[in-house]
């Protein structure tokens, strides 16, 4: 077996990385190209950072091109996305104007690669007109949506639709995300990369050392909440449960997040949130650099409890990664949380900030429950929300596209 | 587990190893109160009925679901109905001839329900229920079985997937609906009549297919080992 392919084995089973040698044994050799708008940064690189080398690895022949654009192309479609998420944005017509050429361009270039392939996997709106760019396509052309789309602001997804439609299927998270499209709508949840600095397994005295680093205090129970400054999040909810839980037990809050963004929301929230802990030598609001993936990681194995306490979330891949690292979580009852957070088995889902109070109090005051609640959590992650999974359910999709909308493909001969 | 061998009779033909994997699919139907439900559930294709009772094995859940199929959850956790829940939840699909004749008991128990109530439950928008299908992938492993002896040593071997399509999907393919072990074992007359009534008896609705595996695994075992073979 390829080392890369043994390396998962180690963490996510065996078993599971038979599983993805035997469903790729039909697709073998087939060209596959991903297109996304960059190649580092976001979670889209990141996650085809490691399943564009497993496809390799599989016997799949895979490319993976990253479009190139404009500043107005990128004020379009970073508009696209608040739009997909339900903000509503206007678009002026040099803002489409340079999204299309940038799209024409771009499809120009790679259009040998793109119309001789056999699959092409376009991820998030940046690159979705490249089908129309490509008449003569022989392959099947799949739409990847990493966005929270259950309420897309009408007027903008009316026009990305037209892109889309003509797609052989499209990819969403969750059912809820899905939208009414002429064509099959797989649902496909993110994961996570046990295998990457955010998730790998650290040495005790790294964990250890965020005590030093950000003056916490190693007798205290530590409960954390890892997001942006953003109301969604809601980070003064956080606080808020904090201080009413501190009344009955000792205990430190870290919230940490990314720096200063251009979000001019943000830095109000932020404002916020550290005139709201001001008065708490125990709440500790925590800036840190986007590539603080270890910092993180420590962070998360350095808590007693996570908290992901969103009023709305796309999946919560934050609370993804505090689980596989054994922690309960108390989080919004809300989007991805629903799927990961079984109420009571792998930590507790909460409406308010007095819910998530009792719920600090009670895994405190009952650390038997608190453990037994992480091993859980974990286990429900290496079971479902790795990379490992993700890699499976793209291969039967692509196994799906080639039959049809059959129900059942037997590929036994 | 051993490479396929020479010909043997039809009935004990060595135990082919299959696997599958899942993929889901949205429907574009949802529900936010019981009556869209029934809707939905007169309206989807048949494969989502599939799903929502057998499908959500291969789907993220937890070793110890309250119900044993997604129906009756959303009914319980979603629209508090507790005692629909519960008449919904004993519906044993493969106590029923199709998956057709299983859409027409859930829409029945459901609309007595709607008879009896003066309202119509309803739920939150942010806690409808999506109706999903899904697409299962059949694949060869290569693998036998020789005998049946060979079952302990086999499938703590097996993937998921594999027990999955042995154990769980095999219900609506053999003749009495049980699990492809089982059939196997009839090969033999009725040299395995007591193992296969102890496979039989395994429930698989309320555990992970982990823990399904690790439960066939230890009735093996217990015949083949603890010298009751």
């Amino acid at each position: 077996m390829n080392e890369l392919l043994d390396s998962y084995a180690e963490v996510a089973g065996r078993d599971v990385v038979n599983h993805l040698c035997q469903l790729a044994v039909p697709l073998k050799g087939m060209k596959v190209v991903h297109v996304n708008s960059t190649k580092e940064g976001g979670g889209v690189a990141e996650i085809l950072r490691k399943l564009v080398p497993m496809m390799e690895a599989l016997g799949l022949d895979v490319k993976w091109e990253v479009l190139e654009g404009s500043p107005d192309f990128y004020q379009c479609t970073k508009g696209f996305h608040n739009a997909i998420q339900g903000f509503p944005v206007e678009l002026s017509e040099s803002m489409l104007d340079a999204y299309q050429t940038v799209n024409a361009e771009n499809a120009e270039e790679l259009r040998p690669v793109l119309e001789e392939a056999d699959f092409v996997i376009i991820h998030d709106p940046q690159p979705a007109p490249f089908l129309s760019f490509c008449p003569n396509r022989r392959g099947k052309w799949v739409w990847r949506c990493h966005i929270d789309c259950s309420r897309p602001y009408r007027p903008v997804w009316k026009y990305l639709k037209k892109w889309i439609q003509d797609y052989d299927a499209s990819i969403f998270s969750l059912a809820q995300f899905a939208q009414l499209l002429p064509h099959p709508q797989y649902l496909i949840a993110p994961s996570i990369d046990p295998l990457s600095e955010k998730n790998i397994n650290l040495p005790e005295e790294e964990i250890m050392g965020v005590f030093d680093q950000f003056g916490l205090k190693p007798d205290l129970p530590l409960i954390l909440q890892v997001s942006r400054f953003d109301r969604f999040k809601d980070p003064l909810g956080v606080i808020e449960a904090y201080k009413q839980a501190r009344k009955m037990v000792p205990l430190q809050l870290v919230l940490a997040g990314g720096g200063a963004t251009d979000d001019p929301e943000g830095e109000k929230v932020l404002d916020e949130v550290r005139k709201a802990a001001e008065d708490n030598e125990d709440v500790h609001v925590l800036l840190l650099p986007p590539d603080a993936h270890r910092t993180i990681n420590a962070l998360q194995r350095a808590s007693d409890i996570v908290l992901q306490k969103s009023i709305k979330e796309g999946f919560g891949l934050t609370v993804t990664e505090a689980m596989w690292k054994g922690k309960p979580v108390i989080g919004g009852d809300t989007g991805g949380i629903r799927l990961q957070v079984v109420d009571h088995f792998t930590g507790f889902r909460v409406r308010s900030p007095e819910g998530a109070a009792l719920r600090i109090r009670y895994l405190l005051h009952r650390m038997d429950r608190l453990e037994e609640m992480g091993t859980r959590a974990r286990r429900l992650v290496l079971e479902n929300f790795l990379l490992t999974r993700h890699l499976r359910e793209y291969l039967a999709l692509m196994i799906g596209v080639l039959h049809g909308l059959e129900d059942r493909i037997d590929m036994v001969q | 587990m051993a490479e396929q061998s020479d010909d043997k009779s039809p009935l004990t033909q060595p135990f082919n190893i299959r696997d599958c994997t899942l993929v889901s699919m949205a429907t574009g139907y949802s529900a936010q109160n019981l009556r869209e439900f029934k809707e939905g559930l007169l309206r989807v294709p048949k494969g989502s009925i599939y799903h929502h009772f057998w499908g959500r094995f291969l789907e993220p859940q937890f070793d110890e679901p309250e119900y044993s199929n997604d129906f009756s959850a959303w009914v319980y956790h979603r629209l508090n109905e507790k005692a629909l829940a519960e008449k919904l939840s004993v519906i044993d699909p493969t106590d029923y001839e199709d998956i057709e004749s299983v859409r027409q008991e859930l829409v029945e128990r459901i609309e007595d329900r709607l008879y009896e109530n003066e309202f119509v439950p309803w739920t939150r928008a942010d806690e409808q229920f999506y109706f999903v299908r899904s697409q299962i992938v059949v694949l060869d492993t290569g693998r036998y079985l020789e005998i049946p002896s060979d079952l302990p040593s086999g499938v703590p071997e097996m993937t998921i997937g594999s027990i999955f399509y042995h154990f769980i999907d095999a219900r609506k393919r053999t003749e009495d609906r049980s699990d492809d072990f089982s059939a196997w074992l009839t090969g033999w007359g009725d040299t395995y009549n007591d193992l296969r009534l102890k496979l039989r008896a395994v429930d698989p609705f309320f555990s992970s297919l982990k823990e399904l595996r690790f439960t066939v695994t230890n009735v093996l075992e217990e015949y083949f080992v603890g010298g009751n073979s």
